[in-house]
């Protein structure tokens, strides 16, 4: 297998660019990353990527491949029709910085929103597996930003400012189901990451490529918990009763 | 000072944000000090995320009889005796609580029977020692670090690299960095620095390691005068990816072999018997690096040139949950479904022993207000590093450094910068972009790896160490004249062409000193001198700058203390 194949990558920057061709030689199960690295080690060597591990650990590399959001380290190219040119392009959902890298940033503003990890004073720390289990399932988030990036209520709506995004809410599954965990963060859910914006589409859980079961297993396990915590007029009473300090 | 250039002034500058720098920022903090991490990619991207295996720690949660004093030991028999002792004992005592830590800001890892941290066998521990996430046990360590730091406060400038240190005198005084984003130059001012940049593993063609891997800290601390020691000892982990092409050198955990995995070469011989018959697979990593090298130069490799791992007898189910990471890779990337057959495998650059050398307790460096610790920093491992004592490490040093270098900030008058030293720097990196005509810099990266893995790679001798460092002073001379293309806008070609210097200088210190050491020790194997060498059993070789040249030189190792001789001599 010595044939070439055709790529089509988008170059530019905030002010904005094109797509322009390179010729890069296919080697047997070769990846996109791949194919971008010998573009940048030949052609193009100012090519903007950002990568890390190229093992699908560090989740660095997400591009939009033929308009599919995807790692490009896990994209192989026998997966992809080389009759045509393949197209790589940055997320859509973020700003371009330049090439393929955009800008992320405000994923870690959301995500100091977050109250951290508490667990009570005096606990035992014993823990059974199939509670942690259940918990690291969300743990496995390796923060690639494919499920922001294809999330609607993001990419066609805007509600950056409103909306916390799918990254978000496994992260606040795994913080709330954590067997020793003791904060509530329905307040948090509700009001400023905005979880009734999401109408359970399950675009992010098709783009993960860690295969979290994020709509079904976070998502709408966290929805019950705003709408017991505050739709369900005898848990509201006792809230008021209690003055409970929700999302502290 | 210059006004000419964006400034940020902290007690405490930390570079690199993998586990040694988060943990140090933690405990600067802690310690009261303003702390800045500096990294070269985003906020939990560092190498840290790909440690796979787990931490070792003795907690004795699955073998009662662990304890420090047999870590201790297994480590220094691991590092054949050329540890820094003191380190090695720090070390074994402190991880356990380390890691409860790590437990109680919310790392959840895997549970015994009875709900405790669950630990897996790995090489050369006598225990079942290492605690575990399934395969992403680096995963669980980053995250955690990661939201406990952002949530107390750490400053992260992210995408900004680090090109000089600055001093004031004979100390410290902060760091000149570039925006990766948008190319603008940076001055951080701090009265410490910690260095927790990791290794040097992309001078290597055959490598697990990222493109951050450039040896930065090390090269930095030594033109900021600092030693190094023991550069020779670089392991190679035994199992990377062999095949396809593209995925060559990607990590295979040693957990593969942990959980029972069998190492057998094409004539399904199990080759280990021949090299470590009571360890077999279990055995450290210099020993089983060697022995599939030589299964292969010996024609019993297998058809890609690696040797078969295999864990396919366990049952799907439990592989699948215990090794979750390598079943995905080897599907998705090499069509291999390792519950059903073996995988290929081939030897890595994966570690470095040597680096900066610090003091045992406080992880200062030999220059005043200089900190490193995690893989920047040497001497706990010696001549090869067990698995599972990285983690550990990261967390134990990271400690260290971060409350040394808040104490040591609280103690100094304030620095002063020279605008000289800052308009130097920046001079240096604008060059590339002025020259007519020079080499790529991935021109020059390529050599490099080239030379390194023929010359300075799993066995050496004298003869290619002597071409090899030959080789190394051409590359030097032409590195300097390289061109780069494009803007300053966020350009791996002009960020490489920095890069490029680390890994040289580091490059050389290897080469120089695994020419010095004539015996084989550890994860240095000289076929010209194959035995154990008493001279050089008690002696480490340092690496200083001396003027514009890099100068050798040995220090005696210290008589261990009298009960430690006695838990080693067991």
């Amino acid at each position: 297998m010595s044939a070439n194949a055709t790529f089509n990558i988008f170059r530019g920057d905030r002010l904005g660019g094109e797509l322009k061709e390179y010729e890069v030689p296919v080697a047997p199960g070769m990846v996109v990353l791949d194919a971008l690295h010998y573009i940048q080690g030949h052609a193009a060597p100012d090519l903007a990527v950002r990568w890390n591990c190229k093992a699908g650990k560090c989740g660095s590399c997400s591009a939009e491949v033929n308009g599919k959001p995807r790692l490009t380290c896990k994209t192989r190219l026998d997966d992809l029709p080389l009759a045509e040119a393949v197209t790589v392009q940055p997320m859509k959902s973020f700003p371009v910085i330049k090439d393929l890298v955009t800008d992320v940033s405000w994923n870690y503003r959301v995500n100091r929103k977050i109250p951290p990890f508490h667990a009570p004073e005096s606990v035992e720390w014993k823990m059974d597996q199939r509670d942690v289990d259940r918990v690291q399932e969300f743990r496995k988030c390796i923060e690639c930003f494919l499920c922001q990036n294809v999330c609607h209520v993001l990419r066609d709506h805007s509600k950056q400012e409103q909306f916390g995004g799918p990254r978000f809410f496994v992260r606040v599954a795994g913080l709330e189901m954590h067997p020793l965990d003791d904060v509530s963060r329905t307040h948090l859910l509700k009001d400023e990451l905005g979880i009734g914006y999401c109408n359970i589409t399950k675009c992010c859980t098709e783009v993960c490529p860690e295969d979290i079961h994020i709509t079904d297993n976070a998502i709408i396990p966290l929805k019950e918990r705003v709408i017991d915590d505050y739709y369900d007029p005898v848990r509201w009473f006792l809230r008021k009763l209690k003055g409970k300090n929700n999302g502290a | 000072m210059n006004e000419k250039f964006e400034t940020h002034e902290h007690d405490v500058l930390i570079i690199g944000a993998g586990g040694a720098g988060l943990r140090a920022a933690i405990e600067a903090l802690g310690h009261g000090a303003s702390v800045a991490v500096v990294c070269k990619s985003l906020l939990g991207k560092a190498h840290t995320v790909m440690a796979e295996g787990g931490i070792a720690a003795a907690m004795a949660n699955v073998d009662a009889a662990d304890d420090w004093r047999t870590h201790f030991r297994d480590t220094m028999r691991g590092g054949k005796f050329l540890n820094n002792w003191r380190m090695a004992q720090i070390h074994a005592q402190e991880a356990p609580d380390r890691v409860r830590e790590l437990e109680q800001w919310g790392a959840l890892f895997d549970r015994t029977s009875s709900g405790d941290i669950l630990q897996r066998a790995f090489g050369g521990h006598t225990y079942k020692r290492l605690c575990h996430v399934g395969d992403r046990t680096g995963l669980e360590m980053i995250r955690t670090l990661q939201d406990r730091g952002v949530h107390l406060g750490i400053d992260v400038y992210m995408e900004c690299a680090v090109t000089r240190l600055l001093k004031d005198g004979d100390r410290i005084a902060g760091a000149f960095a570039y925006w990766r984003e948008t190319g603008r130059f940076v001055v951080f001012k701090a009265k410490s620095v910690v260095m927790a940049t990791g290794g040097i593993g992309k001078a290597w063609r055959i490598t697990s390691n990222s493109w951050e891997y450039t040896g930065d800290g090390m090269a930095l601390a030594y033109e900021a005068g600092a030693e190094l020691i023991d550069m020779e000892f670089v392991q190679f982990h035994p199992t990377g990816m062999v095949w396809p092409p593209g995925v060559q050198g990607i990590l295979v955990t040693e957990a593969v072999r942990g959980e029972g995995g069998i190492l057998r070469n094409k004539e399904g011989e199990r080759f280990m018997e021949r090299y470590d018959s009571e360890k077999m697979e279990l055995s450290t990593r210099d020993v089983v690096a060697r022995a599939i090298y030589t299964e292969v130069r010996e024609g019993r490799g297998t058809e890609h040139g690696g040797a078969y791992l295999d864990i396919s007898h366990k049952p799907a189910e439990y592989v699948k949950r215990k090794l979750p990471s390598m079943y995905h890779q080897f599907r998705e990337l090499a069509d291999v479904d390792i519950t059903q057959g073996p995988m290929e495998v081939g030897p890595t650059c994966h570690y470095m022993m040597g680096g900066i050398r610090v003091d045992a307790e406080t992880a200062q460096a030999t220059v005043s207000g200089l900190f490193a610790a995690g893989e920047a920093a040497a001497g706990l491992h010696g001549a090869n590093r067990l698995g599972g004592n990285s983690l550990s490490d990261l967390l134990v040093f990271g400690k260290r450094a971060g409350a040394a270098a808040a104490e040591h900030a609280k103690r100094s008058t304030p620095v002063n910068i020279e605008a000289a030293d800052v308009e130097k720097a920046a001079r240096e990196m604008l060059e590339p972009f002025e020259r007519a005509a020079g080499d790529s810099p991935y021109q020059i990266h390529r050599e490099l790896e080239e030379l390194m893995q023929n010359y300075v790679g799993i066995f050496r001798n004298e003869e290619d160490l002597q071409k090899g460092l030959a080789a190394l002073d051409q590359l030097q001379q032409r590195a300097a004249g390289v061109k780069v293309e494009g803007s300053r806008l966020f350009n791996p070609g002009w960020h490489l062409a920095r890069d490029l210097k680390s890994m040289l200088t580091v490059a050389e210190a290897v080469a120089l000193s695994a020419r010095e050491r004539k015996e084989s020790r550890g994860a240095h194997s000289r076929i010209d001198y194959p035995k154990y060498d008493e001279t050089w059993a008690k002696q480490n070789n340092v690496i200083v700058r001396d003027g514009d040249r890099m100068r050798l030189k040995q220090t005696p190792i210290d008589e261990m203390a009298p009960d430690l001789r006695k838990i080693v001599d067991v």
